[in-house]
């Protein structure tokens, strides 16, 4: 997830960002002019400056935004000169696009604005279609219009090839003008005139292109227009487009969905209807009268589903009944407070600015189900800067003094801009702030004293008066506002100012072209001091001797990029409180304090004091057996399967080498005859809970009914006693394998495709040759959290990507979710929170009548269902996947759907178990179309989000556990598909600082990376990469070499362990690269090694693990099984078998940290071979785990 | 890394190695042989001697055996403090095992309270934990609980049950985050030499202003002898569970690791060894 930040501007047009941890605002630095208004969203801000002319800050980030421009070479065959550009007069352009039709020339490639810059110069593309083309990167066909294909033939007439050439947006983390010129080409010649308002929104309404969104702006004349195509790759969008409007408008407002109102001169509002998908402007305007009779509105705000409004005598309103089919709501609510202005923000937030006092007030309590909230809280965050001031009060008592003298010039100077930030001048970079603006000017004013330097400033404004007024005016009400704070605060800025009041619209500003000018050359610094800036200068100067204590006076507020929901914690509103608590990821400093190591130390002193001498002695009290019992349900292990009641007991005691055991009694009736059914706590191998929307239920598993793909199921009544019970049988058995604390750093760790997460300590023996420990008896044990994919390495350094993308690190914890208590650590739990989208299908069926229609054949399948079509799934019977979830939106048609569909969501076939495209063609006699909505769910674990980039895939280097890294190589895919390289990640600090972005033709989907710094990476056309020379030193290497896939088929996943390298393909078949060796680390060829597989995880003792699916159980098939290769040696590194463990329902598996390698026994007749479990005796464990192996050895 | 868990472990597994001998004073029919048992720590003494007591009425005659009592040292041991606190504030630094005298005769009642059965020790510990959590949340913890919840706390100390303990006791250890501790800690400051038994008043974990409260805050304002001057030796050692945190250990992390099964934090102020 992006970082989130609530915006807001003063009234003195500085711009302030607020993060929900933070208690105080920073000053953006990079704001060169004054800025009026701001709306903000993930990834970029826009803002209206006090030229009237529209800013957009795109927020810096590791990730740059590349745009691929591309055109086709084409050339065709002749006997004289063979291929060359001399093309027959009936074909197409020498250069062209795909089609052909449109010609395009290299050098016809402009960049569309200032802000973008050339990556490097034009080449040819030499990947076709995933596969390596010859040098020249040329694809033959026989004619134009035909297919082509990468091999010459003797027929082939024509050829062409790729040239592509990437740019990139550049300026980032600045306010960069947008500029008008890219007007709509249908109305040649109309500009917009200057803005005065603006609001951008629409980015859940389609989630293709990628980060689209609608910005809204209102001209000073009062039109309203449309800023055409703004997405993720194009984050200026191209033109602007008028939309008619019944009357002149002053203010708009867009929210995330499709909600869009704008407020009238007259105090009516206005609704925008019809914005949809294909229509992201609307089609037409409703009109809503103003909520007060006597007073008109004067400012809207909305946000997915609310409508906030404000009157003109301050008055706020909630306006009832809005939803996306009713975007004009059915009536208005008076609401408490008195604002100047509100904003909707993510999740429906609302902020305010008081009338009363100008402090920003927060919504408490908005939620899903009371979107209204409960009641107005100011924040009371700081301004970065107010309380260093405040602190070094003698200091600026002392400059104060200073004001009045007539000698000390310099230092007037310096503690002018004390009030903001008492920084050393020239600290800032490359971009001056407003005070060295101030500086500059003021450098320009040869002798500076208090009373002079105050009066010509005054009587400089004076001079200027129209000049001033362009940076305050604004529609009357407001304008009314702000004169009254002004008073209070800044007498001398209403004196210079003309009678202002009057609806004079400042179109007529004179030098508001001039002031243009000057801004877009972007010399804030110049000395000619332009209005702006001398404005600033007075301001800033007038504010002084109000001292920093005056709470700041806002103007304006945007949380558009403030995610925000009702778990979140603020700490907005105790800015007394020090905030010393910095979330680093390395081991915090309470961990290392030197009290809690004293308190270790002197207790295990203790203990030896006090015991070691007299172990002899009889304990005082006996240990004795303790009971815990309960009823739950059970499914019975025979036919007819069902539900029956049991009482479930667990014994526990002390066995005789001090462990702690276990059994599980499970009492039942059979024939009016009671019987049980029993389990020693440490044959469990594995608990996992199976949350339905019907039953609590979580399932037994010891190493027998792995192999039989049969668990002991259990049903209990509630969430809570369900999370009870796992959690005391996970204590118990834990205790009972000797497992206490954090996993070890060779952990074997594992996900579920309910997202749960599992993990084992490995031993010695679990990679032991040739007869290792059979994988069913390893013993899992869940850690809080909830992720879709996990990687780690034998240092301990372990990340997760959630089902939502978020990146996230472990901590080094243990427990979270449902451990509580004594089965989780007590630091290093953080709230962990997670989305996905349950889907359902909407199936018809079309007749010669009434084409399209719900009422299908008899034989089909339900018209509401799942993917299948097997599963009835309506919108009203769709259950969440678990109570853990919540629902986050309404039922919505996904459009992301492979295949493609219509303008409606539907895809079309001939009949029902086919594939479906996204046309309608005269055979297609069904179609359906897929339904999405998104849940969330919220839980706690081990994790720290590691933002603001979302990933998809990541990787770090194996090793030995021994191994000495400074930085551990980690790469990652982000979910757009850029290769990232992560820097800085250490042992201590496994989050690392900042991504690094490493350029690729094509976005990727797998990437690995290998014991020698081997890196391989999948793209998403399915072309296999090596990159080349990367090390220690250069841990990003230099360049991709396009590797050939295994031949029809398209890889998916890439995994490489010490040497060996495995991949998967889209069908499920395993590969082994042939031929590798140190001098030519590509290999030679792609080796079949099995089918069936899911994904691959080849460790740094190259041991193969797979997620294996249809794996024969004695009861089932099963998909997603942790699978482990046999006969894996080092001269044998394909192995020979499967071994078989724990699932189905596995997603993924990592065995990249275990580096433990089995002690070299030379009589394989003390292993005595894979027994099976039954074989062992009752009542000593399957598995003995040296005290070496368990969280303890980190202890000693 | 060792973990905040392990702690807990180490504060209820500690045990006292103790030699119980009969005093001279008591009748017997043949030589009373001492008693050797590891007591535990948190626990208290009428609840673990069961076995004392059996060993020394072998020898006695059953006229000669009414309350038991034990005395260390010329003071009777007070069966309603743990027993590492008895130790920490009469015994601590002499030589283990811990010599306690054992009495059937005389008891001492100004000095002790009778405790004819266990249930009075129970009724006893379950008061302490009432006034601990009233102190920590207003008792509203407690009150939550079950009549269960409480059995299972006290069978917990009772058959030393750590897990069973503290399966229930953790969440009278709870507190809302904001808040960052309890809304005060039940602590109590015991001397050897003092009149008053010990010292409880109201102190909260955290300071108005937000700064978090050591033990060393606790003591400058509860006794503020204890803590050694500057430039002076040190006259007297702050001992909880036979250690001496250092002062600067938040005082809330203290009262959730190394507080008693009472939920108290027992702590002994006694004098410096001189050495």
């Amino acid at each position: 997830m992006p970082s989130s930040l609530l915006w807001a501007v003063d009234v003195f047009g500085r711009v302030y960002s607020l993060s929900p941890t933070s208690q105080q605002w920073d000053l953006c630095k990079e704001a060169q002019l004054e800025i009026k208004r701001i709306t903000a969203t993930q990834q970029c801000c826009w803002a209206i400056a006090c030229d009237h002319q529209i800013y957009l800050n795109v927020y810096a980030s590791d990730v740059p935004i590349r745009y691929q421009e591309e055109t086709y070479e084409n050339q065709r065959w002749n006997p004289m000169d063979g291929f060359s550009d001399r093309l027959l007069p009936s074909d197409r352009w020498q250069w062209s696009d795909v089609t052909g039709l449109k010609h395009q020339p290299l050098d016809s490639f402009r960049l569309p604005s200032d802000n973008w810059e050339w990556e490097a110069d034009w080449y040819v593309d030499e990947n076709f279609g995933g596969e390596a083309t010859e040098k020249a990167g040329w694809t033959y066909a026989i004619d134009f219009p035909a297919s082509y294909t990468k091999d010459k033939k003797w027929n082939s007439c024509v050829r062409r090839r790729r040239w592509i050439r990437f740019r990139r947006y550049k300026a980032r983390d600045t306010w960069a003008k947008v500029r008008p010129r890219e007007v709509s080409s249908e109305l040649p010649g109309s500009l917009p005139d200057p803005f005065s308002d603006i609001s951008c929104g629409g980015w859940e309404i389609t989630e293709e292109p990628m980060g689209l969104i609608s910005l809204w702006a209102v001209t000073l004349q009062g039109k309203v227009w449309f800023r055409e195509d703004i997405h993720h790759q194009n984050p200026e969008g191209s033109a602007w487009v008028e939309v008619q409007c019944p009357g002149e408008v002053v203010q708009i407002s867009c929210g995330p969905g499709d909600l869009v109102w704008a407020v009238m001169w007259e105090g009516h509002l206005l609704v925008r209807e019809g914005i949809g998908r294909d229509c992201p402007k609307g089609t037409s305007w409703a009109e809503v009268q103003s909520p007060s009779p006597e007073f008109g509105a004067i400012h809207v705000a909305v946000g997915v589903s609310v409508v906030w409004a404000v009157t003109k005598d301050r008055k706020v309103w909630f306006r009832r009944g809005i939803n996306s089919h009713n975007p004009c709501g059915s009536g208005w609510i008076s609401m408490v407070g008195e604002m100047v202005m509100i904003d909707v923000g993510v999740n429906d937030q609302v902020w305010g600015i008081s009338s009363e006092d100008r402090a920003v007030y927060f919504r408490q309590g908005v939620t899903s189900s009371e979107l209204s909230g409960k009641a107005w809280r100011a924040l009371t965050s700081l301004r970065d800067g107010d309380r260093s001031s405040s602190r070094s009060s003698a200091g600026s008592l002392a400059s104060a003094g200073c004001f009045f003298s007539n000698e000390v010039t310099v230092q007037s100077q310096g503690s002018v801009p004390g009030d903001m930030d008492m920084e050393p001048e020239g600290a800032s970079g490359g971009n001056p702030d407003p005070q060295e603006q101030a500086d500059a000017s003021k450098r320009r004013i040869p002798k500076v004293t208090s009373d002079s330097f105050i009066s010509e400033l005054v009587s400089d404004r004076e001079g200027q008066p129209e000049k001033h007024e362009g940076t305050v005016v604004a529609p009357i009400p407001e304008e009314e506002a702000e004169t009254e704070q002004e008073v209070k605060v800044a007498p001398a800025v209403v004196l210079s100012r003309s009678p202002s009041g009057r609806p004079d619209h400042a179109w007529s500003n004179v030098d508001l072209e001039e002031a243009q000018g000057r801004l877009a050359v972007g010399c804030p610094a110049s000395d000619t001091g332009d209005s702006c800036s001398l404005s600033s200068v007075a301001t800033y100067n007038l504010d002084e001797p109000y001292g920093a204590d005056d709470h700041p006076i806002w103007a304006w507020v945007n949380g558009g990029s403030c995610v925000v929901d009702s778990h979140s914690q603020l700490n907005w509103f105790n800015s007394g409180v020090s905030s010393a608590q910095s979330m680093s990821l390395s081991v915090s400093p309470a961990q290392t304090a030197a009290w809690r190591k004293q308190i270790f130390e002197q207790l295990s002193e203790r203990s030896k004091r006090e015991m070691e001498n007299f172990r002899h002695y009889e304990q005082a009290v006996e240990q004795a057996v303790w009971v815990k019992k309960g009823t739950m349900q059970w499914w019975r292990d025979w036919k007819p399967y069902k539900w029956v009641d049991v009482h479930f007991a667990l014994e526990q005691f002390c066995g005789t080498d001090g462990n702690k055991e276990g059994i599980i009694f499970i009492y039942y009736t059979f024939n009016d005859e009671k019987k049980y059914l029993h389990t020693f706590i440490n044959e469990v191998t594995i608990l996992v809970p199976v949350l339905s929307d019907s039953k609590h239920t979580f399932a037994i598993y010891t190493p027998e009914r792995t192999k039989q793909r049969w668990p002991i199921r259990l049903a209990v009544a509630t969430e809570q006693e369900m999370h009870d019970w796992l959690a005391l049988l996970s204590v118990s058995c834990c205790d009972s394998r000797g497992i206490q604390g954090p996993p070890c750093k060779q952990a074997i760790w594992s996900v579920t495709c309910k997202g749960d997460i599992f993990v084992s300590e490995p031993t010695p023996s679990l990679e032991a040759s040739p007869y290792p420990m059979p994988c069913d008896q390893m013993y899992w044990h869940q850690i809080g959290g909830h992720l879709r994919v996990i990687e780690c390495n034998s240092l301990g350094v372990v990340w997760g990507i959630g089902y939502d993308h978020t990146a996230w690190v472990y901590t080094g914890g243990y427990g979270g979710g449902f451990f509580q208590g004594l089965a989780s650590s007590t630091d290093n739990i953080y709230t962990q929170t997670d989305t996905k989208s349950v889907y359902i299908y909407e199936n018809q069926r079309w007749n010669p009548v009434t084409g399209y229609t719900n009422r299908g054949l008899p034989t089909d399948r339900y018209m509401w269902s799942d993917a299948s079509g097997l599963q009835e799934c309506t919108k009203e019977n769709t259950k969440l996947p678990s109570p853990q979830w919540a629902w986050v939106n309404d039922w919505t048609v996904d459009y992301n759907v492979s295949g493609g569909t219509d303008k409606e969501g539907w895809q079309y076939a001939a009949d029902f178990p086919t594939s479906f495209h996204g046309s309608k063609t005269l055979k297609d006699f069904v179609r359906r179309r897929r339904w999405a909505r998104k849940c969330k769910l919220t839980t706690t674990g081990p994790w720290k989000e590691v933002p603001p980039i979302p990933l998809s895939e990541i990787t770090t280097l194996p090793c030995m556990a021994a191994s000495r890294m400074e930085h551990v190589p980690l790469w990652a895919i982000s979910s757009k598909g850029d290769v990232l390289c992560r820097l800085d990640v250490t042992v201590q600090a496994p989050a690392g600082t900042s991504w690094l972005h490493v350029g690729t033709d094509q976005p990727f989907k797998s990437i690995c990376i290998g014991s020698a710094h081997q890196v391989w990476a999948i793209a998403r056309d399915g072309s296999v990469f090596y990159r080349g020379s990367v090390s220690p030193q250069n841990p990003a290497g230099d360049c991709w070499y396009h590797i050939p896939s295994p031949p029809r088929q398209k890889l998916k996943q890439v995994s490489v362990g010490r040497t060996s390298v495995y991949a998967v393909d889209e069908n499920g078949n395993l590969w082994f690269r042939q031929g590798l060796t140190p001098s030519y680390p590509q290999g030679s060829s792609w080796e079949h090694i099995s089918t069936n597989v899911r994904k691959v995880s080849v460790g740094p003792l190259d041991q193969v693990w797979i997620i294996a699916d249809k794996v024969q159980g004695s009861h089932s098939l099963s998909c997603g099984t942790v699978c482990r290769r046999l006969g894996v040696l080092p001269m044998e590194p394909k192995g020979l078998s499967w071994d078989y463990g724990i699932g189905g329902g596995w997603e993924h598996i990592t065995v990249r940290g275990n580096s433990t390698e089995a002690p070299r026994i030379s009589m394989p007749s003390m292993v005595g071979g894979p027994t099976p479990a039954s074989g062992a005796p009752r009542g000593t464990p399957p598995v003995s785990i040296p005290d070496v192996m368990n969280g303890n050895a980190v202890r000693s | 890394m060792a973990d905040d868990k392990d702690v807990l472990r180490d504060v209820w597994f500690g045990r006292i190695p103790t030699c119980f001998t009969l005093h001279q004073d008591e009748v017997t029919e043949r030589e009373a042989e001492p008693f050797y048992l590891l007591l535990p720590r948190v626990s208290y003494l009428t609840l673990v001697t069961d076995k004392v007591k059996k060993h020394f009425q072998k020898v006695m005659k059953p006229d000669d055996v009414e309350e038991m009592w034990f005395e260390y040292e010329g003071t009777a041991l007070k069966w309603h403090y743990p027993i590492g606190l008895l130790y920490d504030l009469h015994a601590s630094n002499t030589a283990l095992p811990w010599s306690i005298f054992v009495h059937f005769k005389n008891f001492p009642l100004q000095d002790l309270l009778h405790c004819p059965s266990n249930s009075v020790i129970e009724a006893h510990f379950m008061s302490c934990i009432k006034e601990a959590d009233a102190l920590k949340h207003k008792g509203a913890v407690v009150n939550e609980m079950q009549k269960k919840d409480h059995k299972q706390l006290w069978m917990g100390l009772q058959n030393d049950k750590f897990d069973q303990f503290w399966a229930m006791n953790r969440k009278l250890m709870e507190y809302p985050i904001e808040e960052r501790g309890f809304r005060y800690i039940p602590f109590r400051i015991y001397q050897p030499t003092s009149d008053r038994p010990f010292i409880q008043k109201l102190f909260r974990p955290v300071s108005p202003d937000g700064h978090v409260h050591t033990l060393g805050d606790l003591l400058k304002e509860m006794l503020p002898a204890a803590i050694p001057k500057d430039n002076e030796k040190k006259k007297y050692q702050v001992v909880i569970h036979g250690i001496e945190p250092m002062l600067e250990t938040p005082i809330q992390w203290l009262s959730e690791h190394l507080s008693h099964p009472d939920n108290f934090l027992h702590i002994s102020i006694i004098p410096a060894q001189c050495d």
